[in-house]
């Protein structure tokens, strides 16, 4: 009888036991997926903020190549030249993407220059010796190639953050999630203006 | 998430979007504009580019985008098929949508230092565009391919100035081409009476497409594309 009590109390041990280790295994392995699902997520922002960087150090080359013509809007310079500056003021660490109110503001900053820089490319239009000015024609195509990656980076990031939230949303990993602390991040929405890039039609 | 899916929805109902081909060799021409031995040239100068310096530069013409805008379908192409290698992701797709008037040349990760947009941009409206204006689709696609190779290479410097420059070296190539593909064919025919059977087995492939056929197909080698390049019309 005594032997019979010890045997259910240690096959009742050796069962939470187990379950324990299922449960810390099933953690580590919860844990570390969710830390390369960051990494990830980090590492296309990182992407995007890379083509934001070029686009902002593409501006100064711009604007000097259209000051040259003495009659050209003041006006629409000094909002590209303005716009920019709030633009790299700025400072952008990986935390924006967990703080909603940074990320929007980071959104609207960046869409402002956008517009600006799209209304310099269409006041373009009405200086036909400066469209055909090839330095300002290469810049140009800079500018373009520079918003085209934007956009592919902008949604390759969109994917990846769709790829973290669903994860640490979903049961059972969004207990690991909470344990961890593992919050949701941001992504980008499109704001008018601010998803197609400036085209210039010749 | 739902507003991920809102934004995502109304763009791709708002094009329909042309189906992205998988594309079998390096010259792709799905309008019937070129030639068989046009597109055999093209693709036999875009195969031995690959086999000697292992970029991978692609030609596709399409007729018509049907509105849906020309970088995301030239970013899916390239993406698609891979185009480039895994480790140098050394891909460059030249797309020209013909109806539309519109071309562009996409570049892989790899080759955005020598083939920046500026230059591709150059290539576009002081290479290709004046041939297509003209109609002369083959011409403009042949020194295209050129002035990117040289590109790559190191050559191509955007010069407006300097057309005589331009036209050498495709002449050049061109006439290495013809020679080569001659070679090529008299062997082939020779072999081809001894031991046929075997010398087609150990080829592999399809042989559908007749001469162009021996080559093998071309198959992309896993190149990332982050939206570099260029676009243009004409």
């Amino acid at each position: 009888m005594k032997s019979k009590g010890f045997i259910v109390t240690l096959s009742i041990i050796g069962v939470i036991v187990l379950l324990g280790i299922i449960l810390v295994v099933w953690g580590i392995g919860a844990y570390n997926n969710l830390v390369t699902l960051n990494e990830s997520v980090n590492q296309s922002w990182s992407q995007v903020e890379n083509q934001y960087q070029r686009r902002t150090d593409l501006i100064p080359n711009l604007v000097n190549t259209v000051k040259g013509y003495a009659e050209f809007e003041r006006g629409v310079l000094t909002d590209v030249t303005e716009a920019r500056s709030r633009v790299s003021q700025f400072n952008i660490t990986p935390e924006v993407l967990n703080d909603p109110q940074a990320f929007q503001k980071f959104q609207q900053l960046q869409g402002e220059l956008s517009s600006a820089l799209s209304r310099l490319l269409v006041t373009v239009e009405n200086y036909p010796i400066l469209k055909a000015n090839e330095n300002f024609l290469q810049l140009q195509a800079q500018l373009e190639g520079t918003e085209n990656r934007i956009a592919v980076e902008r949604r390759n990031f969109n994917q990846t953050v769709q790829t973290y939230n669903t994860t640490i949303k979903r049961f059972p990993s969004s207990i690991f999630a909470g344990i961890f602390g593992f919050g949701v991040k941001q992504y980008f929405t499109s704001t008018p203006g601010s998803e197609t890039p400036p085209k210039v039609e010749f | 998430m739902k507003i991920l899916f809102c934004l995502i929805i109304p763009v791709s109902f708002l094009f329909s979007q042309p189906e992205v081909p998988v594309l079998k060799q390096w010259a792709n021409d799905y309008t019937n504009t070129l030639n068989q031995s046009e597109l055999q040239t093209l693709n036999y100068r875009l195969k031995t580019f690959e086999d000697s310096t292992t970029n991978q530069l692609v030609m596709l013409m399409i007729s018509t985008l049907d509105g849906y805008p020309l970088e995301d379908f030239s970013y899916e192409v390239a993406k698609k098929n891979k185009i480039g290698t895994e480790e140098k992701d050394n891909g460059a797709l030249l797309l020209i949508a013909k109806n539309d008037k519109k071309l562009r040349i996409e570049v892989g990760y790899g080759l955005e230092g020598v083939l920046p947009d500026a230059l591709a941009n150059s290539i576009i409206r002081n290479v290709i565009v004046p041939h297509f204006k003209r109609n002369e689709f083959y011409a403009g696609i042949t020194a295209g391919v050129d002035a990117i190779i040289s590109a790559i290479a190191g050559e191509y410097i955007s010069d407006k100035d300097d057309p005589s420059g331009e036209d050498k070296s495709p002449f050049i190539s061109t006439l290495i081409m013809i020679i080569f593909a001659i070679l090529m064919f008299i062997f082939r025919g020779r072999r081809g009476k001894r031991g046929g059977l075997i010398y087609f087995g150990g080829l592999g492939g399809g042989r559908s497409g007749g001469f162009s056929s021996g080559f093998g197909g071309f198959s992309g080698g896993g190149g990332s594309f982050g939206g570099g390049g260029s676009s243009g019309s004409w």
